[in-house]
């Protein structure tokens, strides 16, 4: 089946700077995708492109198989998008502003109801269906916006910064929201976001965009191997004594690519998970062990190696 | 392949969702954006203290314009009130000079009020992150602006006729005379003058709050050049004519007369002058002429108002360019409206 979004060589110029440049890119349908990037990386500009509401300067972008460029309104029939700082009708209520949203989308004025209520209940604003929005918090215009963006049924919703400006709790329970979305009303979710701990917990998939520019992509187990590439896990361990034979035996180890002593113990590099194999040894060998973690690279280490290392990978 | 077969793929085409939406009864989306721009122009307090001013001088000048009728009415014979043609008419230009004339209030008016329908169109929108979540709708991009538009000037229409109604109905009332067919429609022409010429600083008010982020800038703007039309432009000609009309250096009748149009012609480029000249021309039909008149023109003329036709035809330049100024303020909106980020930093 073909992918639901799809950019091809994609690329957008203001005045002699690139905001986009050849971006090629393809999101399958259920998937939760990540765009990450600090800010100014050209994510919203983007996600403009793919609902026709900017125009590319070359390339080529798909959305459920229409030519965003050509058919924006076809494509907007189809995708849901939050924008980064959205607003609503301040004098209209919750439930007013679903239902204009809907009216637009040419749903029936019972349908359009009917499924605003049934939106506002699983985005726990139900109790706030009547509050003018301009009372509404930060947190509620978020969950309301998603709410908006789901009133026309689509296919893809695009979030652009969806956890922007919300306390903690408010993000887990968005991020949960949009997780469950994904997987109740099987819709395929582009979201876009600089927050990375966020995103790691539900994306399926990330890209990690700076400058304009695509610099890795896949999931994230697979952006820690190919940044990483060898030694992308790392075992800290605390015990005594540490003898010779335990480390030659160590770094014997299929996989183990480095040891190193430390204070009290050591830093064990590999490529595949390894605690229960060097657990077990060092038992074996007599030694207390009094402490061993497992710390695998997180998305946040991913991002900065990229970051630092953005030189050596232009260079490439 | 027959007749039947033809029918049946026929039906298999699937209709526009459009039009399936119509025969449903649903309303399309460009009039649903209207709805909700004309229920929010008349909910918000701006507009509804506009309102109320406007109501207020409107029945001020025709108390005033009553009271000046009814005492002419007393004082002269039955003769001369037989000879005084479109009495009715009186109602919207005449005042004792306590409170200034219906048109002189609605020329004054009319502009604030178009300025305030049009001045945060577009950037209050941008301004609240409402514009990028309507853009994501699927909706043709201009049918944002043209429904801005429409809205706005429905709303004028439909204030601007009741007002003329109601000055008219309590005219018949009070004054007790009917209006004549001429008179109701130099009167539906004038108001239809009127509203071309809001139209036209509704439009720029659009046309400022497209260029303009900044809600303020662009009321300000538009009301600096509203002043500056209203009140400054009148002066800086007078300036400027002071030489042009210098009567040392006119040599004949058709070089003065060749200055005075220049003049006018000059002042004919601020609207409000334009607006000026339509409303006299259609209230006053007595007025012959917006130029200089040569005794040689007026000789043979029978004195005598103009038919409704001549007073028309000669207020067609002004009509048409009041209209045109209109139509170019809202091409250049559209066109940087149609081109412009939709996001909003």
């Amino acid at each position: 089946m073909a992918p639901l979004i799809q950019l091809d060589g994609v690329s957008k110029k203001y005045d002699d700077q690139y905001a986009v440049k050849n971006l090629s890119l393809s999101i399958e349908k259920g998937e939760i995708f990540g765009l990450l990037g600090p800010n100014g990386a050209g994510k919203t500009t983007t996600i403009l492109m793919m609902l026709g509401l900017s125009e590319p300067t070359s390339g080529k972008i798909k959305v459920c198989g229409i030519d965003s460029v050509r058919k924006p309104i076809e494509v907007k029939k189809r995708v849901g998008y939050l924008p980064d700082n959205l607003g609503f009708y301040q004098q209209m209520t919750g439930m007013e502003n679903l239902i204009y949203t809907a009216e637009l989308n040419q749903i029936p004025r019972k349908e359009a109801e009917k499924r605003a209520n049934y939106l506002l209940e699983k985005v726990n604003l139900a109790h706030a269906a009547d509050k003018k929005t301009g009372k509404y918090s930060r947190g509620m215009k978020q969950r309301l916006g998603l709410a908006d963006v789901l009133m026309k049924n689509p296919e893809v919703i695009i979030l652009d910064e969806p956890t922007l400006g919300i306390d903690p709790e408010g993000v887990r329970e968005l991020l949960a929201l949009i997780k469950s979305l994904s997987v109740e009303e099987k819709i395929t979710v582009l979201l876009s976001s600089h927050h990375l701990h966020q995103v790691q917990q539900i994306c399926d998939r990330v890209g990690i965009f700076v400058q304009g520019e695509l610099l890795a992509e896949g999931t994230i187990d697979h952006l820690a191997k190919q940044l990483f590439q060898e030694d992308s896990f790392l075992v800290r361990v605390k015990a005594s004594p540490i003898s010779e034979t335990l480390l030659s035996e160590l770094e014997k180890l299929e996989s183990v690519t480095n040891v190193k002593k430390t204070m009290n113990g050591l830093e064990i590099y590999s490529s595949e998970n390894m605690a229960a194999t060097i657990s077990r040894l060092i038992v074996n060998h007599g030694a207390d062990l009094y402490q061993i973690n497992n710390e695998h690279y997180g998305l946040d280490e991913i991002y900065h190696r990229y970051f630092e290392g953005r030189d050596h990978v232009e260079s490439r | 392949m027959n007749l039947a077969s033809i029918r049946e793929k026929v039906k298999m085409i699937p209709k526009k969702t459009e039009e399936a939406a119509r025969e449903k009864g649903i309303p399309t989306a460009f009039f649903v954006l209207v709805r909700k721009e004309f229920t929010d122009y008349i909910r918000s307090w701006r507009i509804i203290i506009l309102l109320a001013i406007i109501l207020l001088a409107c029945f001020g000048s025709l108390y005033t314009a009553m009271t000046t009728i009814s005492e002419a009415i007393d004082n002269s014979e039955a003769e001369e009130l037989g000879n005084n043609l479109y009495l009715f008419l009186q109602l919207f230009t005449v005042s004792d000079g306590t409170l200034p004339s219906f048109i002189t209030f609605v020329g004054f008016l009319g502009p604030l009020f178009g300025i305030a329908l049009g001045f945060d169109a577009i950037n209050s929108e941008r301004n609240r992150g409402t514009l990028s979540r309507l853009m994501s709708q699927p909706i043709p991009r201009d049918d944002v602006i043209n429904a801005k538009f429409v809205a706005s000037l429905l709303l004028n229409v439909v204030l601007f006729f009741s007002l003329g109604f109601i000055v008219m109905g309590l005219g018949i009332l009070l004054l007790g005379i009917p209006p004549t067919v001429e008179e109701f429609l130099r009167i539906f022409y004038f108001l239809i003058v009127c509203i071309v010429y809001i139209a036209f600083w509704l439009n720029l008010g659009v046309l400022f709050s497209v260029v303009f982020k900044n809600a303020a800038t662009s009321a300000l703007s538009s009301i600096a050049i509203w002043l500056f039309f209203q009140i400054f432009y009148g002066m800086i000609i007078q300036l400027l004519s002071r030489p042009i009309l210098n009567p040392e250096t006119i040599t004949d009748i058709s070089d003065a007369i060749s200055r005075q149009g220049v003049v006018i012609n000059l002042m004919r480029l601020s609207p409000s002058y334009l607006f000026e000249e339509s409303t006299t021309i259609l209230l006053s039909p007595s007025t012959r002429s917006l130029g200089p008149l040569t005794v040689e023109q007026a000789t043979g003329a029978v004195a005598g108002p103009l038919p409704l036709s001549q007073s028309l035809l000669l207020i067609w330049p002004q009509l048409t360019g009041l209209i045109a100024a209109t139509l170019v303020c809202f091409a250049i909106a559209y066109i940087i409206f149609m081109r412009q980020e939709i996001r909003s930093n």
